[in-house]
């Protein structure tokens, strides 16, 4: 009797277990569309292909702003006084040790290309303002240097330099 | 929801929290404790299949409205972008689409059980007059969300339905143009649509916790119609009526399923995938099959206010319903006359929703309106007058009593199932001759690729409809929903992305302005769209005679024609659904160089056998040898015609073989679930019977 009614119960809690495990499974599968259409859409991410940006226009402590992505880039050509304080600081001095050297591309060493977006809480930066011949932030008062990297105030990095490359000396493709 | 609760939980955490605000207290009283008739059937599952639709409803359209733009010139386009663009968007939409039918359908059975079970009588009363409140709102939000994809459907529709209160006296026009925003049907209304469409659902929601606030003050009924009077007539709610809603659940979402993956259009109409047009008319203009026997029933009066008065009557007077059957006897089961009028007004629905879907011309007037009158007289006369001269047969004693008889005998329903025959051939000899006054128009039906539940688009077919599209039919018809990344796209065409951007390459897109303030010509780059062949409509008809080319993105799902009962019947198990596909195959191959005898053809139009009258405004646009395929396959009008049309499939749903594919996935799960919920359901139900 008694090994019967175990087996029984036996049966019956594999069942119950077996039901509440597809319904659990059934219940997060579902919950992934959900989900998942929070997502960039198709054509979102089709905008976002790489765009090329002409550089002739911009003269030697001049800068341009282009948007990729919706994110707004930062294209500077800088003086020879720009690199050279960005190059004669000690790298590790600063907040976010980094080379001027790799932060642009070589024999290229004008241009810096940078996303302008504050790393303390996504403010866009004024170029050519601030202490350090770079870029200052009104928001929380970031100050950015001549390459793009933090020098003062709360941003704990420096701005992010975009994946780009040179298709000729005068033309860039970012992305 | 009854009385103060005897639920303590052992946990000091919950304790605290109960002792300043019973929640669990309060779910425990109503959904785990509640005693609930042991002698439910499942027509009573409705109430439980009624709240998930509820909130897959609320659920799929917040989601839905988060990708959704109302406004008059974006909506319809925003729509296909949630279904093309958008992770599962085609899923969602499609969810979100046929679950308003589905809760349509629920609430159908839900109320016809109320009827026949006499669920609304005393001491339910208010729980029926909330339950038609419930039912009111949910035609209104149905309408309005109809609304929102702005397609001719849409447009035409809000144009009628807010015309019926034109017919209020006086003061009716004024308040058509409150309603509008405007002059006429337009953006101010789309978007108050859109406004009220996201509030009513939560209104509804609220509505429900009173009708369940109700259902558990009264308790249920039940199919024996006495009311529980001692512990062996109940059950405790959990686990027995919820494992058994689940399970009427879960084969309810087999239901669901089906309409979701493998009939997404079935119920919907194909003019809707035409953009809302306030020029031309649709030329039978139906509303959703929920408001059929309402719509039939405003069609079969010849007066305007009467019109109307008898419509939102035919909807009002179930309200009255708890007075107007006076009956004692609450369950039908036991009401030898009133079972068999019930039946006869069940049918008497269906067959007004069939006249709804009808032209209203000839034979449909008469019935519809033999109908509408026998829908009346069920509760104006009928219900009165059964509750004095019925004799009922006796009651069980209790709801025990009538578990133990169960085995009894069950009598047929004789009358009924006459009548339902009867009914069933007089549709089927009506519509065979409407059928064989329409066979010569009706386009034969193809054999393509994409059909079924596991058809896929026949890749080569594709990429040569491509070029047919390209060669000849771009002259004039734009292919606006589809941007050049789409042919790299899983279960398109199958290029690559590098042959999908060297094919955008090859055309001209304007872009700009640039930093002169110029628009430039650039070459075609994958995100880009087809480009249009003439700069605006203007500009499209001026060079075509005066006919506006239509957009092709769509048509095989614009395109439509009768099927005919009972075909459109048998279509619902056979999947089919390639009417669109079919029309245009045909009417590309249907061109001939002189009309019949007969008929005559105006200036600028040419002869063709399955347009519409038959005057088509595009001339002959394929010819045998036009296009050369590079894949040897025949250069005939025959072989163009296939192409493009299954080419012209996919850019009307290019996501459709994700969806057949996760479709078999969902029923493969779904069957088992169901099979587990069936044997765990027994297994608690054991030991109750």
């Amino acid at each position: 009797m008694t090994t019967a009614s175990s087996a029984d119960s036996t049966r019956r809690d594999f069942l119950f277990v077996a039901t509440g495990a597809a319904a659990a499974v059934g219940g997060v599968a579902t919950l992934w569309p959900f989900v998942s259409q929070m997502n960039p859409d198709a054509s979102t991410i089709a905008a976002g292909a790489p765009i090329e940006v002409d550089l002739t226009p911009i003269a030697s402590g001049q800068d341009i702003k282009v948007f990729w992505r919706g994110k707004p880039i930062y294209i500077m050509n800088r003086t020879k006084k720009q690199v050279d304080e960005a190059r004669q600081v000690p790298v590790a001095s600063l907040p976010d040790p980094a080379t001027d050297q790799s932060r642009v591309k070589e024999g290229h060493d004008q241009w810096l290309v940078v996303i302008g977006i504050c790393t303390h809480l996504g403010c866009i930066p004024i170029a050519h303002e601030g202490n350090y011949d770079g870029f200052f932030c009104p928001c929380h008062g970031s100050q950015y240097d001549s390459s793009g990297r933090i020098r003062q105030g709360p941003a704990p990095a420096n701005l992010a330099v975009p994946p780009y490359k040179f298709v000729s000396d005068s033309k860039i493709q970012i992305g | 929801m009854s009385g103060p609760s005897e639920y303590q939980p052992t946990n000091p955490a919950l304790q605290w929290i109960e002792r300043r605000l019973p929640l669990l207290g309060l779910m425990h009283s109503s959904f785990v404790a509640y005693p609930t008739p042991r002698n439910l059937n499942y027509w009573w599952t409705f109430g439980a299949i009624l709240s998930l639709m509820l909130g897959v409803q609320i659920l799929t359209g917040v989601i839905l409205a988060m990708h959704y733009t109302p406004e008059a010139t974006m909506a319809f386009r925003s729509v296909e972008s949630i279904v093309r663009d958008v992770n599962y968007g085609w899923l969602l939409r499609n969810m979100h689409a046929s679950g308003a039918s589905m809760f349509f359908f629920a609430v159908y059975i839900h109320m016809f059980r109320g009827l026949y079970y006499g669920s609304y009588k005393e001491p339910r009363e208010i729980l029926w007059i909330l339950g038609v409140i419930i039912y009111l709102l949910m035609m209104a939000t149905g309408f309005m969300g109809y609304v929102l994809p702005w397609g001719q459907m849409s447009f035409w529709g809000a144009t009628v339905i807010t015309n019926l209160f034109s017919a209020v006296p006086y003061v009716g026009d004024s308040i058509v143009t409150l309603l509008w925003g405007g002059y006429s049907v337009g953006n101010p209304t789309l978007n108050r649509f859109f406004s009220l469409h996201y509030l009513l659902p939560f209104v509804i929601a609220g509505v429900v916790v009173l009708h369940v606030w109700a259902l558990h003050v009264a308790g249920q009924n039940n199919p024996a119609g006495v009311d529980a009077k001692t512990e062996k007539d109940t059950v405790p709610f959990t686990p027995y009526a919820t494992i058994k809603d689940m399970f009427g659940v879960s084969c309810f979402l087999l239901f669901f399923a089906w309409f979701i993956f493998y009939m997404p259009n079935y119920l919907g109409d194909a003019d809707n995938y035409i953009p809302a047009n306030p020029g031309v008319t649709p030329a039978h203009i139906v509303p959703e099959w929920y408001y059929l026997p309402f719509y039939a029933i405003l069609r079969s009066i010849p007066n305007k206010l009467a019109g109307v008065t008898a419509m939102f009557s035919a909807i009002i007077v179930l309200a009255f319903l708890p007075w107007l059957d006076a009956a004692k006897t609450r369950s039908s089961k036991y009401r030898p006359l009133a079972k068999q009028f019930f039946w006869i007004f069940v049918v008497v629905c269906v067959l007004l929703g069939y006249l709804g879907a009808q032209p209203p011309e000839g034979i449909y007037v008469i019935a519809g309106r033999i109908l509408t009158f026998c829908y009346f007289a069920y509760f104006l006369v009928l219900l009165p007058l059964l509750s004095r001269i019925e004799k009922p047969r006796p009651v069980p004693n209790s709801i025990a009593d009538d578990v133990l008889a169960k085995t009894g005998s069950k009598t047929a329903p004789m009358v009924s199932t006459v009548i339902a025959l009867m009914v069933a051939g007089t549709l089927f000899a009506g519509s065979a001759q409407n059928a064989r006054a329409e066979e010569e128009m009706s386009p034969p039906s193809q054999k393509w690729s994409f059909a079924g539940p596991v058809g896929k688009f026949d890749r080569g077919s594709l990429q040569r409809g491509l070029q047919v599209y390209k060669e000849v039919c771009s002259a004039c018809h734009a292919l606006s929903y589809i941007a050049f990344r789409n042919l790299a796209d899983p279960g398109g065409p199958g290029y690559s992305e590098a042959q999908a951007a060297a094919f955008a390459a090859d055309y001209k897109i304007k872009d700009g302005p640039n930093d002169q303030g110029e628009m430039f010509d650039r070459p075609g780059r994958p995100a880009d769209y087809f480009p249009s062949p003439f700069a605006n409509e203007p500009a499209a008809r001026a060079a075509n005679g005066g006919a506006l080319p239509p957009d092709l993105s769509l048509i095989t799902k614009a395109r439509s024609y009768e099927r005919g009962f009972p075909m459109f019947v048998f279509d619902f198990f056979t999947q089919f659904q390639e009417q669109g596909p079919n029309y245009v195959d045909a009417l590309l191959q249907g061109f001939e160089e002189k009309p019949p005898a007969g008929v005559t053809i105006p200036e600028g139009s040419y002869y063709n056998k399955y347009f519409p009258g038959h005057a088509i405004k595009m001339p002959k646009p394929l010819n045998d040898g036009q296009v050369t395929f590079s894949d040897g396959s025949p250069a005939t009008v025959a072989q163009y015609a296939k192409d493009v049309t299954t080419f012209l499939m996919w850019t009307a749903e290019p996501h459709m073989e994700a969806r057949k594919r996760l479709g078999l996935q969902v029923f493969v799960f779904l069957i088992l679930f169901a099979g587990l919920m069936y044997f765990t359901k027994k297994k608690v139900w054991a030991d109750a019977h």
